[in-house]
Formats: C-alpha cells, sequence, structure tokens
C-alpha cells in the first residue's frame, strides 16, 4: 500500500535536512509503529505524507497503492485515502464542526466521483461515529477544534478518521496530552478501524499507546533513518533501554 | 474665515454644474429646500468633490474617482422595475415588505404600503414633505459632518425618497426591505427618514439592485431612534459597477434605545458607507458592523464617527474586509466621548484579511475621549490566510479554493453572526460565496 523509497527531506526555508533515506513498506491490513527520539524526524514523515509545503523532497519516492504520492496534492492524497491525525488539531475558527465535517466528507466522494450524501445519511454516519468516541453532538456544534481540550481534540480526530474511511492512516503522536481514560476511548476508536484493506502508520514517542493499539511491526527512527525494524517486542525494549543505542547507531 | 480663492473644477464638477442647472425646475421642495440645494451646489463649487486633502476623504479621493458626471436618471418605467425586481432579489426567500424606490423616485404602487399600514408603519413620499413647511429640516446634515461633501452632493441633487414612521411600540413582524432599483443610466440620489416611535422596533433591509451603468448613487439614511425603540439596518451594496456608490447614515439614538447596523459590501468600483451615530439619550447601546469585501483595482470605505455625547452608552464596532487583487479597503473608525458622557462603554475592532500581495488596507481606529471615567478599546489587524489552517483541510481532502472559501467565509462571519439577525445570514453568506466565485 504504501512504500517509501529512499526518501530525504528537508525543511524549505532553511534547508535543514530531516530525512535522510527513509524505507519502509506497509501492507494492507497492517500496523506500523515508528518510534524515535526528539527530533529523529517523526513528524516530518507524517507532514511530508500528507503534503506540506513547508518541506521539500531532495531524493527518493513515495509510492501509495503504486500511484507516485509526491506529485499530489494534499487534498488529493486525502480522496486518495492517505488520513493523518495530526498532533496538534488546529483550531479553526468560524468554521463549524459538522460544516466542515461534510464539506471535508462530500469534497472527497466528488474527487472519487460519487455523489454527495444526503443530510440524513449524513447525520446518521456523523451520529454513530460520535457516540462510538464519546464525542457530544454539543462539541460537534461548535467552531472546529475552538475550545476543544486536548483530549476532545484528539477524539476530533479519529471521528474524522472513521468518517472519511482512509485506507492509510497515520497517527502522529495521538497519545501526546491524553489521559488514561481518553487514551482508551482514542485506541478503542483506532482498533475499530483496523481491517483487513487498511493499513496504520502509528507515531509515537511512548510504548504506552501500543499496548491498546498493538503492532506488527515496530522501527526506530533516528536522525532521519530507519535503524532498527522488529516485532511488537521492540517496543518493550526501548522503554526499558532508552533509545540511546540508536542514536549512537545512527551517527 | 479665509477668503476662498476659485478652484480649477474638474470635468466631472463642471457636469454636476450643469446637472444641476438642467434639474433645477423639476427638484422638488419649498423655497427654504431649494435654499439649501443652492448652498450645496455652492459648497461644491467653492470646494469641489471630496478629495484626498479632505482628511476624511484622504484614502477615498471622490474627485479623482469621478472622470464625469451623468445627469439624473429620469422616471422609470415600471414594467422594467418589476422585472428587475423579480431577477435581482437578494434575499430569496425571505419573508418581507417592500417599499421600492426607482431612478431616485419612491413609487407606492410597488410598494406594500398597506400591509405595512396594518403593523403601524406609514410610508410617506419624501417629495411631498419637502415641498411642506418643514421640509429643509428633512436635509439637515449630520452633527459630526455638517460640511460632508458626499451629503452636500446629497442634498443639491435628491430627487426623492421616504419617511417610514412606525408607530410608538410597534414590532413589525417582518423586516421591510427598502429597495432602490436603477432602471436605467443615470445618476440617483435620495434620501431616506427612518422615524422608530418610542418602544418601536424594526428590521430594515437596504438594497441597491438593477442596472448598474454610469452615474452615481447617492442615498443618505436618516433614522431617529425614540426612547425604547429598537432598529436594525442591513445594508447591502453589491454587484459589479462602474460608478460611486455613496450611502450616508445618520443615527440619532433617544435613551433605552438599540441601534444596530451592517453595511455589507462586495462589488463596486468605488463604495464609500459612511455613518454618523449619535448617542442623544443615556443606557442605549449601538452596534455597528461592516462586512467587506473588495477586489480588482476597486476600492471600499466604510467610515464612521460614533458620537458618546451623552453618559451610560454603550457601542460595539466590529468591521471585516478581505481584499483581494490590488484592491483598497479603508476603515475610519472614530468614537468620540464628550466631558460629560461618563461610563460610556466603547469597543473598535477592524481587521483585514489579504488575499493578494498587492491589496492594501488602511486602518484608522480612533478614540477621542474627553470624560475620565469611561471604557474604550480600540484595535486594528491586517493578515494573510493562515498557511496552517489551510493545510488542515487541505489534508482533510478539501480542495484549496473551497479551503479558502470557507475560511474567508468564516472570518466575515464573526461579524455577521455577532450582528445576530438570524434571518438574512444565510443570504449574507451567499453573497459572500457569490463574491469569491466571481471576484
Amino acid at each position: 500500500m504504501l512504500e517509501i523509497k529512499n526518501l530525504h527531506a528537508r525543511i524549505a526555508e532553511d534547508e535543514t535536512e530531516i530525512l535522510r533515506g527513509v524505507n519502509l513498506t506497509v501492507n494492507p491490513g497492517e500496523v506500523h509503529a515508528i518510534m524515535g527520539p526528539n527530533g529523529s524526524g517523526k513528524s516530518t514523515l507524517s507532514y511530508v505524507l500528507a503534503g506540506k509545503d513547508d518541506y521539500e523532497i531532495t531524493e527518493g519516492e513515495v509510492l501509495f497503492n503504486g500511484e507516485n504520492m509526491l506529485d499530489m496534492d494534499p487534498d488529493e492524497r486525502a480522496a486518495a485515502g492517505m488520513f493523518l491525525a495530526f498532533q496538534y488539531p488546529i483550531e479553526i475558527p468560524g468554521v463549524a464542526t459538522m460544516e466542515f465535517l461534510k464539506t471535508a466528507m462530500n469534497a472527497q466522494r466528488k474527487a472519487r466521483g460519487e455523489d454527495a450524501l444526503s443530510i440524513p445519511d449524513f447525520m446518521k454516519r456523523v451520529k454513530a461515529a460520535a457516540n462510538h468516541l464519546n464525542v457530544s453532538m454539543d462539541m460537534l456544534k461548535r467552531p472546529l477544534n475552538v475550545g476543544f481540550s486536548g483530549g476532545e481534540k484528539k477524539r476530533a480526530e479519529i471521528l474524522q478518521m472513521s468518517l472519511l474511511e482512509p485506507k492509510l492512516c497515520v497517527l502522529d503522536e495521538t497519545d501526546s496530552g491524553l489521559d488514561i481514560d481518553a487514551l482508551r476511548i482514542v485506541s478503542q476508536g483506532v482498533n475499530t478501524l483496523r481491517s483487513p484493506e487498511r493499513a496504520m502508520v502509528v507515531i509515537t514517542h511512548y510504548q504506552r499507546l501500543l499496548d491498546h493499539i498493538v503492532p506488527d511491526v515496530v522501527h526506530v527512527l533516528s536522525k532521519g533513518r530507519i535503524v532498527k525494524t522488529g516485532d511488537k517486542d521492540l517496543a518493550l525494549e526501548l522503554e526499558k533501554n532508552g533509545y540511546a543505542d540508536y542514536v549512537d547507531a545512527a551517527a | 474665515m479665509n477668503a476662498s480663492v476659485p478652484i480649477k473644477h474638474t470635468q466631472a464638477e463642471s457636469d454636476l454644474f450643469d446637472r444641476f442647472e438642467s434639474a433645477r425646475e423639476a427638484l422638488a421642495g419649498s423655497v427654504a429646500v431649494s435654499a439649501l440645494r443652492e448652498a450645496a451646489v455652492d459648497q461644491l463649487r467653492d470646494r469641489g468633490l471630496p478629495h484626498r486633502r479632505v482628511e476624511e476623504y484622504k484614502y477615498s479621493d471622490l474627485r479623482a474617482f469621478m472622470k464625469a458626471a451623468a445627469l439624473l436618471a429620469t422616471a422609470a418605467d415600471l414594467s422594467r422595475v418589476q422585472a428587475i425586481l423579480e431577477d435581482q432579489d437578494l434575499f430569496g426567500g425571505l419573508e418581507r415588505y417592500r417599499i421600492v424606490i426607482a431612478n431616485g423616485s419612491y413609487l407606492p404602487t410597488l410598494s406594500d404600503v398597506d400591509a405595512l399600514a396594518t403593523e403601524g408603519v406609514t410610508v410617506t413620499n419624501l417629495n411631498d414633505a419637502l415641498s411642506g413647511e418643514h421640509g429643509a429640516q428633512l436635509l439637515a446634515p449630520p452633527k459630526s459632518g455638517q460640511n460632508d461633501g458626499v451629503v452636500a452632493l446629497n442634498t443639491a441633487f435628491v430627487q426623492g425618497g421616504v419617511i417610514v414612521d412606525v408607530a410608538e411600540g410597534a414590532a413589525v413582524s417582518k423586516p421591510v426591505e427598502l429597495v432602490q432599483v436603477a432602471a436605467s443610466s443615470g445618476a440617483q440620489a435620495t434620501r431616506i427618514k427612518v422615524r422608530a416611535g418610542a418602544g418601536a422596533s424594526l428590521h430594515l433591509l437596504e438594497t441597491f439592485i438593477g442596472d448598474t451603468a454610469e452615474g452615481e448613487v447617492n442615498s443618505v439614511f436618516d433614522y431617529d431612534i425614540a426612547d425604547k425603540a429598537h432598529l436594525a439596518a442591513t445594508r447591502l451594496i453589491v454587484g459589479n459597477c462602474d460608478s460611486a456608490r455613496l450611502l450616508t447614515t445618520i443615527a440619532t439614538i433617544g435613551a433605552e434605545a438599540e441601534f444596530r447596523s451592517l453595511g455589507f459590501m462586495a462589488g463596486p468600483k468605488f463604495a464609500r458607507n459612511q455613518q454618523f451615530i449619535n448617542f442623544v439619550g443615556e443606557n442605549s447601546e449601538a452596534k455597528i458592523y461592516g462586512v467587506t469585501m473588495v477586489g480588482r483595482d476597486d476600492l471600499a470605505d466604510q467610515t464612521l464617527i460614533v458620537d458618546h455625547a451623552v453618559p451610560h452608552c454603550n457601542s460595539r464596532e466590529f468591521f471585516k474586509t478581505v481584499l483581494d487583487g490590488r484592491a483598497k479597503g479603508v476603515y475610519q473608525g472614530r468614537i468620540n466621548v464628550a466631558q460629560h458622557a461618563q461610563k460610556s462603554d466603547g469597543e473598535m475592532m477592524t481587521q483585514a484579511l489579504l488575499l493578494s500581495e498587492e491589496a492594501e488596507m488602511a486602518n484608522k481606529p480612533e478614540l477621542e475621549i474627553f470624560a475620565d471615567d469611561v471604557i474604550c478599546a480600540h484595535g486594528a489587524t491586517s493578515g494573510q490566510i493562515d498557511e496552517d489552517l489551510l493545510f488542515y483541510l487541505r489534508a482533510r481532502g478539501i480542495p484549496e479554493a473551497e479551503a479558502k472559501t470557507l475560511l474567508v467565509l468564516a472570518f466575515l462571519s464573526e461579524a455577521i453572526e455577532e450582528y445576530g439577525e438570524d434571518d438574512v445570514t444565510e443570504g449574507l453568506e451567499a453573497r459572500v460565496r457569490d463574491w469569491l466565485a466571481s471576484h
């Protein structure tokens, strides 16, 4: 589903190189965790996948279901099935959450040549998903993410993810800022979306999240490269020993 | 004061003098009214059209903009007016009463005179009143703009209009649209007097539709808001037109009364919406909103002076401007607080969103305070679309143009929603989308 080959990327503004040859293949149905110390390039990788133009690709390629994803605009990637759950979901004053959800769902449907959702159908889907994630209808009436707590913002991200039904979900530190209860709700939301047709890339600092969302593969990213790949036990080992070994290995 | 040196008149000014000569006989009014018209033309002759060296017009040089002046529009063809009313309905399905003015003259036959009468609203032809004993009072200039050039231009040429009297305590159940139709080319000058009786409430929609060819439109709305009365005025200055749109509000607010207004502009080449607002009774409130969209190399100007002449009044001024192309936006807002107007509360904010590198915004909020126990604040911001917001929307599959529309709408809606006349919100947001799609 996702093939990243020798990906090099730098910050467009000051040309600081962040990704230095990332290779990663994710197959349908798999959940990959990417762990790594601060500054290793985890968030950059997620932004590059989503198409943020603060970064320049200097080498390598990213194929999404065989298509060159780097040529696509962010909205085209989303319509093709890419979803990034933001580490810091953006507050958008003046845009009602419901209106935003409807616009996003219908924009993607339109891009795929599907009909727009009827209002009752849309409402039904939103209510079901919101109920599942313990998101109140009151929250959905408010402007997008404005005045939401950290936990509410993350739940709203997962709500969007479940409504947009992406093929590839990239979760950027979805556990940051969550208390234990919120972590459980968010993880359950994510686990419900696991399916043989859908792949997930879970980016996190801590092993804690991976107790709830159990990965098939764990990678360690350090200094812009994947320096170690293993199964879920690798996460436990990291939790015990820290990243020191890998930071040195990458140097 | 000084012996004035005769100025060299522009083509437009010469045209205006010719216009006056040719229209003089036909223009309505008593001897006193005619004298006011003459005086206004004399002012124009002495000072010319308002220009950039007049402080209030520093950013909106009408003299430079007006290359010529058309004659006044002649009587409108009724069937043409009806066709335009059907074609260009700015509020779609909204239930409302209508008062129709076409080519500067009141058309009672197309207005809901009888229905309005049952609601306690009386509509009088301005021209009848101008010829009467108190005609000249109807053309009184604003207190804080005695010599305003645009008002003088109106006084000189006012062709017609209406006086709308709302009976004491009458709460008019539907909005009243005062629609001014241009049924042929030519300039239009109208004057609207609204007297909201004590405890009355009314929502006015002020619209301008029709053929927008040559000739400036100059309309003065003069509101007398009696004690405990509520008046909301939604003014729409929309549609592409190459000639100037010059609108003036004069509001005189009694005690425990409320005045709310929204000036919504999108499309004209040169538009100025100026408001002179006066508190004359205590414990009253004025909430003044502006929503402006301006593109190409057009100019849109929102100017206002709010006079807190008495104590214990609140005013809120909240203006939003979106600019594109090489457009120029102007906001000049001043809150005056007189020395004895203690406990005044004024809060003014103007925000601009620039969609292009070449657009320009002049934001000029001012406070002039002589009292010592007041709460007054003002602020101004100018910015671009936030790239992070745009990326977030695009990352959810919303194409760039649609994402920008959402963000611009969100930016402007803040003022529309705070204005709070829910029955027009949808119509106004549709006009924002129109502008974004077509400017």
